[in-house]
């Protein structure tokens, strides 16, 4: 048939027909029941736990022959998970892949929500490694189950009431929990807070895996995404003092790269396509051309 | 006192498998009485007290409590949302363990304004100002509230325990021999302590000891258990003066005279 016909033994994507219908079931309970984490049959994955074990399950599961596939790692589209990933499934489901967000339309993600906003016919799937938000306070599964059911989240803002005890202010930097919809708190997995406001009636369907923990959970696109705080200490998101080095562009999430052993550093944006974007759009940072040269 | 008792218990039994925990308990208690159920080991206490609070279904028999609209409701007939809420606002339970009733991890503020939070208080300010004034009124300073209970001593987890429980305005609190594991100093204080804050809140309470000198200091009314029934119930003062069971006067007899 072409050149991969030596794969023939992995099905399409991977996973089995009945591992994905597995998988689409809760996949499809997730999005009924926003934030609300649906226990799956985790299958072994042919990478470590915590490498996205979940995110790749899900991912398998929702890839159509029509799909282009992006992956992430910490915003870059260049690093060892993001490559392995797109790697992995070139190889097993011969899916166009691209590295330019707006061109995806699943874009598989460790660590961040891009730049640039998702539209309607984008997916977005979060490698999750725990997915309680309540785990670190509440150690007895049956319990924290028993607190969602009942909606007993008191507890996940005496974790923010030890924050600003210790700190003076809520220094939760990731993993920052958000209530869906009303209803289900829930861990965004460890994307930085700066990403919590996306979240709120994205365009985008956002599906969470958690492989090692099997669990699923989403949020459907338009929905109510708040983020938990205090009335005199409110949600706010990271503040950067300078502009990107490359691209100059602020407001968005910056990388501090430390250049050499004397400090010097540079921000630049952890969103690699949104800074390369920029730069060919003519955008120039103080850094750009000379450090950026000397560095490759 | 109110015409009407808070909390009616109604021939509560409780087997585990063949063996007894508790048979055909039943009694009133009134709003600002505290009741101490008295006995030795084994004889049933801290099952009847964790069959009253619904930590453990009994095998037969009501237990009703008047809620804050008045009406009776029969604790194992409501549904789990509402009982966990009525545990956490309306009731208080101490244990004899401070280990079992803390969250050791998080300091003494966050331990006395976790209620608070539960219940939808989310001003931090007001929380921490509240959590300070309850720290006072149980003799803890005011600069130990970032402290977490680890490091406090046990007289001190335990007063921050009873804190953690009052904080809401409970009308009914159990304590399961809440000096326990401390020494005869620190009781004494505690059991001040203790019998001040429900006269000044009009607590009722329910407490389980072994310690006959608890119950004669805390309660209004005692029961005494021996294998599993009620064999004495009465005023506490007629209990211990004037025992009439063979058994009562045996414990009676016991107390150590220094």
């Amino acid at each position: 048939m072409n050149k991969h016909s030596e794969l023939a033994v992995y099905n399409f994507a991977y996973l089995d027909e009945q591992t994905k219908r597995m998988i689409r079931r809760a996949i499809l309970k997730a999005i009924a029941i926003p934030g609300y984490q649906v226990p799956f049959a985790s299958r072994e994955m042919p990478m470590p736990y915590g490498w996205g074990t979940g995110g790749v399950q899900v991912t398998a599961s929702i890839l159509g022959p029509d799909d282009t596939l992006k992956v992430i790692d910490q915003g870059a589209d260049d690093t060892t998970n993001a490559v392995s990933i797109r790697a992995f499934f070139q190889k097993v489901a011969h899916v166009a892949v691209t590295t330019k967000t707006a061109q995806a339309t699943i874009i598989q993600t460790r660590h961040r929500i891009p730049e640039e906003t998702l539209q309607d016919n984008q997916v977005l799937v979060y490698q999750v490694p725990i997915p309680e938000p309540l785990r670190f306070l509440e150690p007895r599964e049956t319990e924290t189950r028993k607190m969602h059911a009942l909606e007993e989240y008191g507890l996940m803002h005496v974790k923010l009431y030890e924050d600003i005890a210790r700190n003076g202010h809520i220094a939760t930097t990731y993993a920052y929990p958000v209530k869906v919809e009303g209803r289900y708190v829930m861990d965004p997995s460890p994307t930085p807070k700066f990403d919590n406001p996306k979240m709120h009636r994205s365009q985008a369907l956002q599906l969470f895996g958690a492989g090692r923990e099997k669990r699923i959970y989403a949020i459907p696109p338009y929905t109510d995404v708040v983020s938990l705080d205090f009335e005199d200490h409110p949600f706010e998101v990271q503040q950067f003092e300078e502009p990107c080095a490359l691209c100059a562009a602020s407001g968005v999430y910056l990388d501090e790269v430390v250049l050499d052993d004397r400090g010097g550093r540079m921000f630049v944006c952890s969103d690699t396509d949104y800074c390369e974007k920029r730069r060919e759009n003519g955008h120039r940072g103080h850094l750009n051309g000379e450090t950026a040269g000397a560095a490759k | 006192m109110n015409d009407h008792p808070l909390l009616r218990v109604n021939a509560v039994t409780k087997y585990y498998g063949s063996r007894v925990g508790c048979t055909d308990v039943s009694f009133n208690l009134w709003p600002g009485e505290v009741l101490a159920i008295v006995g030795e080991s084994g004889s049933g206490k801290t099952t009847l007290l964790n069959a009253i609070s619904t930590n453990l279904m009994p095998t037969s028999g009501t237990v009703e409590y008047r809620m804050r609209d008045g009406q009776f409701r029969d604790l194992y007939r409501m549904g789990e949302a509402e009982r966990r809420f009525l545990m956490r606002t309306d009731w208080g339970f101490v244990h004899q363990n401070p280990a079992d009733g803390l969250r050791m991890t998080v300091s003494a503020g966050a331990n006395v304004g976790e209620r608070l939070m539960a219940i939808g208080n989310r001003h931090y300010g007001n929380i921490r100002q509240e959590a300070t004034q309850w720290l006072g009124r149980v003799e803890i300073d005011a600069d130990r509230i970032d402290d977490q209970p680890r490091d406090f001593s046990g007289g001190m987890r335990q007063r921050l325990q009873i804190a953690r429980n009052l904080v809401t305005g409970p009308r009914l609190v159990f304590m399961d021999e809440p000096t326990g594991g401390l020494d005869v100093s620190v009781q004494a204080r505690l059991l001040d302590l203790v019998r001040g804050l429900v006269n000044d809140l009009g607590l009722s309470a329910i407490v389980v000891t072994h310690d006959l000198a608890v119950a004669r200091l805390l309660s209004h009314r005692m029961m005494v258990m021996k294998e599993g029934r009620v064999i004495e119930h009465g005023l506490t003062d007629r209990v211990l003066d004037d025992p009439r069971e063979p058994y009562t006067q045996l414990l009676v007899s016991s107390i150590l005279q220094v």
